[in-house]
């Protein structure tokens, strides 16, 4: 029942967070002059105008971060329940931990020696 | 002494809110929106403070003044003028962009950043939802920023966005797998992930910054970076790409993103305090009294980083969390791991 409550109580902060934008916004809709121009609405870069389209092609370098993030994001969701229980566990857990943690170390060599962790 | 807590004002208002309606249940419920009014309260007094408290650290730190017209000699009233002069501005939409995830991406920044003020404990028993999975919960939360980023970016039709947004993704998940890693020790030596366990571990033994002062700074360092402040506001960075994914947004629209940062500003400090600091304890005053001076100093910090350090080049800033933070973590993790260990076999 506590548990049920303080989950529900997020729920519930989560309905009032996204509704508190929209609150925020409506004086402002309700204030605010409007005179568009075609100027107002040109793409802003210092002044200049924008030559090209705008969604081109961009570094491979940053999807290679997301990758490497996405493997080291996943290790978390294990770590983190094995780290609750390691006082528990004892022994067994500390040499799990060095097994675990010796792959992961490795995996990470391996990308750097690779030149994923360096910008191309 | 007591009674001055917040804990023994939120019991007084739960006795009164009984009163009234005489339902065990509906008085939980009704506790749990004065809860989320005052979680909201302190968000929204912090934007008021903080960019005030910005504005005039940054004058005292170049010896200039700061505001000081509006209300009075030291401008007190200058974020209500910014505010009212926000409101009163065009919405400008930009041509091109994409309408709806235009117009939702400073609408969804604002969601995680209030969100985690749920799980702050902020004094004995004041604590919106005090869950056992806290710290998980927490990360799973703060993450979730980097999307309104990126679809600001995206949806806004103009290259300074776009490559803001770039980076903001780039940056936000490098300096997540270190954060994740350093808080690891803290959950190591606790046995919990629920957040008043934390306060409490740190109570009954020492602040854990003298336990686990690498993770300390490691958390630190990325806590700056997940906030986009100074060393590592690349994803702005008003003087080469004027904003960043802000660079289209104007008026209250920005003022949201603005709300966000600042809510950030305060939550980093909020968790330092919690993990490294020992949360609301400390000796003779009432613990909401030490809470707040430790998340204020620690505010204080991060504005003086901001304006000491120059700012990093990215590929500087993404190796320096790769190579030289995470691998940090990792060791400081394994020293952890048998430092806890040995505590534990001669106990």
């Amino acid at each position: 029942m506590k548990i049920m409550g303080d989950f529900g109580g997020l729920g519930i902060f989560f309905v009032v967070t996204l509704i508190f934008p929209i609150t925020a916004l409506i004086p402002a809709f309700l204030l605010q002059p409007r005179h568009p121009t075609k100027q107002k609405g040109i793409p802003y870069e210092c002044g200049v105008d924008t030559i090209g389209k705008t969604y081109v092609q961009y570094r491979i370098g940053y999807f290679l971060y997301a990758l490497i993030f996405l493997v080291f994001d996943i290790e978390t969701v294990f770590l983190y329940p094995w780290a609750v229980r390691f006082g528990a566990l004892g022994l067994f857990a500390l040499l799990e931990m060095f097994l675990f943690l010796g792959i992961l170390g490795l995996g990470l060599w391996y990308a750097w020696k690779k030149g994923a962790l360096s910008w191309k | 002494m007591e009674n001055l807590t917040v804990g023994a004002a939120a019991e007084w208002i739960r006795s009164v809110i009984l009163l009234i309606l005489g339902n065990e249940l509906l008085t939980d419920v009704v506790m749990k929106f004065v809860g989320l009014g005052a979680c909201i309260g302190v968000i929204l007094t912090a934007a008021i403070v903080l960019t005030y408290a910005e504005r005039k650290v940054c004058a005292f730190m170049q010896v200039r003044l700061g505001p000081n017209r509006v209300g009075g000699r030291f401008g007190l009233l200058q974020p209500i003028a910014d505010m009212l002069k926000l409101m009163s501005k065009e919405d400008i939409i930009p041509d091109g962009c994409d309408r709806i995830v235009w117009a939702l991406s400073p609408m969804l920044l604002f969601v995680p950043s209030a969100l985690i003020y749920g799980l702050f404990p902020f004094d004995e028993g004041v604590v919106f939802a005090d869950v056992n999975v806290g710290v998980f919960l927490l990360l799973a939360i703060s993450s979730q920023s980097v999307l309104p980023f990126l679809m600001g970016g995206y949806a806004s039709n103009s290259k300074y966005a776009f490559i803001g947004g770039m980076r903001t993704v780039a940056q936000m998940l490098s300096y997540e797998a270190p954060m994740v890693f350093s808080l690891l020790g803290v959950v190591m030596i606790t046995g919990s992930m629920r957040m008043t366990d934390i306060v409490a571990a740190q109570a009954e033994n020492v602040w854990f910054v003298l336990l686990q002062p690498i993770a300390f700074i490691i958390f630190i360092i990325s806590a700056t970076a997940e906030t986009n402040r100074t060393p590592f506001d690349l994803v702005e960075d008003e003087s080469e790409i004027v904003a960043g994914p802000f660079a289209e947004y104007s008026g209250m629209r920005w003022a949201l993103f603005f709300l966000a940062e600042y809510a950030n500003l305060l939550s980093i400090s909020i968790l330092t305090t919690t993990f490294f600091l020992g949360g609301w304890h400390g000796p003779f005053l009432p613990g909401v009294f030490w809470f707040w001076m430790k998340v204020l100093f620690m505010v204080f910090v991060f504005m003086w980083f901001r304006w000491t350090f120059p700012r990093t080049r990215i590929d500087q800033m993404l190796s320096f969390s790769w190579k030289v933070l995470l691998p940090l973590a990792l060791v400081n993790m394994m020293f952890t791991g048998i430092g806890v260990y040995v505590w534990r076999s001669m106990m």
